[in-house]
């Protein structure tokens, strides 16, 4: 109640925008392969982050961020899979495109931001390194949950973060997100050695 | 009908910087198209430089070079107005020329 | 015992970052090297057939479209667009204004026209080849996109929105990839376009040649294919969104010395 209260006090004061975005892409955009139109529809987070240009009031992220938390579903019991599926995973970018069927396993696109596997050297610098990983934070129950929920809805740590919510959007399934903790997290993966 | 080559011949003094852009796909026959057939081999495989009608250059080009090449050499005891000859023939039995003048 | 330690410190925090500049020089002397005789001169020269080519209901040839400086005036032309144009009452970008000359010169049907915009490495379309030539044709002019007329104010100001709008179902905005400087993704070096130190050596080198795939692309096609990564649904050829995005992008470059058709990974 109270971040729906904020967030209208905000926006009622802030200068009204030139135009209409969401309109405009309604009008200028179509429908192709599985990339329906929906997909213009800015929820909340998107158009408070629009709004603030990624950087809203800290009050209002954290009343936001708490919102997204309630979104995260954590598996029972281990949540480490598979750290060489995950390694395939991670270098994925397919899925979620229009060139892309619509129930094909998508990929995590984890590469195209940050670093992994130190073997990889075609990693992107869009986010922070994630080499050494586990070896720096350890593997527990704690840090499992934390790399499970970043990757599940990233948003729910960091409000306007440019990482896609990979769980909550469905992209990645419980199983993909699991194996890409693992990849991170275990000793053996080549990301911890 | 082959497309057309792109010379450039620059002289400098008694030597003669010539570079060539060809059109062509230049296949080699083992890709597949998105239906899974595969893409027939069509690669230029003989190339011919002349001089005023005298060859200076013989090359055999393989399907180990990419699409719309590029060659470049170097020619000596050439001067301006001299014309220039590129021809090439493909395994397909098509060919091309081009002529210019070294300038 | 404490020297080595140090040392392989040292050395861990340097390795990455000596190689991080060997390969950016490596990629620097690679596109040096490929924009020497670059496969782009041959769409120019296609482009110029075309160009003179009669087609359409009217068995006409573009040499009568006005891209800004007077019909057929083709040096300089494409360094001043996106422009508002009078006659369509819009401002629009060099393919925009193709079509425009397609379908009122030539009385070509907008969706026949509009079907191939982006081709093959086998079959490039008329908008690239045609690209190709007029943008050629504008080399060392300077950039000037419109930016007086209010069509064109409202076009910069909507594009400028637009970069910075976050949707879809990764939350993406352009300006997730474009908006900082000094990143890159996977190996690609991202420019933060909405500043000019930027934009400028970006738009000065589109059209371009992808030597990767062997293809000349567009501006248009840029958009088009970034909304995919973007996971957007399918922006419209030549709409007021992608027009807007690519005067804001132009404006942003303004000043600086064409040098296209270039040519890159």
């Amino acid at each position: 109640m109270r971040a729906i209260l904020f967030f209208a006090a905000v926006v009622l004061s802030s200068p009204a925008p030139a135009q209409d975005v969401t309109g405009v892409l309604k009008r200028d955009f179509h429908a192709r392969g599985q990339a329906t139109m929906d997909r213009v529809e800015q929820d909340a987070l998107q158009r408070v982050c629009t709004e603030f240009a990624d950087q809203p009031p800290a009050e209002l992220a954290k009343l936001l961020e708490a919102d997204q938390m309630k979104t995260l579903v954590f598996p029972a019991g281990s949540l480490l899979g598979d750290w060489k599926r995950g390694e395939a995973i991670a270098q994925s970018g397919r899925g979620a495109t229009w060139l892309d069927p619509k129930n094909a396993p998508a990929g995590g696109s984890c590469y195209n931001c940050h670093q992994l596997s130190p073997q990889e050297a075609s990693y992107g610098t869009i986010g922070p390194s994630l080499l050494r990983f586990g070896k720096l934070r350890g593997n527990g129950p704690e840090i499992q949950k934390y790399v499970y929920g970043k990757i599940y809805n990233a948003k729910a740590y960091n409000l306007c973060s440019q990482m896609p919510r990979l769980g909550q959007s469905g992209t990645l399934t419980e199983q993909q997100i699991k194996d890409l903790v693992a990849l991170l997290l275990d000793p053996e993966s080549p990301v911890n050695k | 009908m082959a497309e057309p080559m792109k010379i450039r011949a620059t002289l400098k003094g008694d030597l003669c910087d010539v570079r060539v852009l060809m059109v062509h796909p230049m296949e080699t026959g083992l890709r597949k198209d998105t239906n899974g057939a595969v893409v027939p081999a069509h690669f230029i495989q003989e190339m011919t430089v002349k001089v005023n009608g005298r060859t200076v250059i013989e090359g055999q080009i393989s399907q180990a070079v990419s699409r719309n090449p590029v060659f470049s050499f170097r020619l000596n005891g050439v001067k301006a107005g001299d014309k220039l000859e590129i021809a090439w023939l493909d395994n397909k039995g098509e060919r091309s020329q081009t002529e210019t003048a070294i300038a | 015992m404490r020297l080595p330690a140090v040392f392989l410190l040292v050395f861990l925090f340097a390795a990455p970052g000596a190689f991080a500049q060997d390969s950016k020089k490596e990629i620097e002397k690679y596109q040096r090297m490929i924009a020497d005789s670059s496969p782009a001169e041959l769409f120019e020269l296609q482009g110029e057939e075309l160009w003179k080519k009669p087609q359409g209901p009217r068995k006409v040839s573009l040499e009568r479209c006005d891209l800004g400086l007077g019909a057929g005036v083709l040096k300089g032309a494409y360094a001043q667009l996106p422009r508002y144009f009078k006659d369509a009452d819009r401002v629009m970008d060099l393919e925009t204004r193709l079509l425009f000359c397609m379908t009122t010169l030539q009385g070509r049907d907008r969706a026949e026209t509009t079907r191939t915009v982006f081709g093959t490495a086998d079959k490039p379309s008329e908008m690239e080849v045609l690209s190709a030539y007029i943008a050629g044709l504008s080399r060392g002019v300077k950039l000037a996109a419109g930016t007086t007329q209010p069509k064109e104010k409202q076009a910069y100001a909507l594009g400028k929105q637009l970069f910075f709008h976050r949707a879809g179902p990764w939350d993406f905005s352009c300006a997730s990839c474009h908006g900082e400087a000094g990143k890159r993704i996977r190996m690609q070096e991202l420019p933060a376009l909405g500043k000019p130190e930027y934009a400028r050596p970006v738009v000065a080198t589109w059209p371009a040649y992808r030597v990767s795939t062997s293809e000349m692309r567009t501006m248009q096609w840029r958009m088009n294919d970034c909304y995919r990564q973007m996971r957007y649904p399918e922006p419209e050829f030549a709409s007021d969104a992608t027009v807007a995005i690519i005067t804001f992008l132009s404006v942003n470059a303004r000043g600086e010395p064409y040098r296209g058709p270039g040519t890159k990974r």
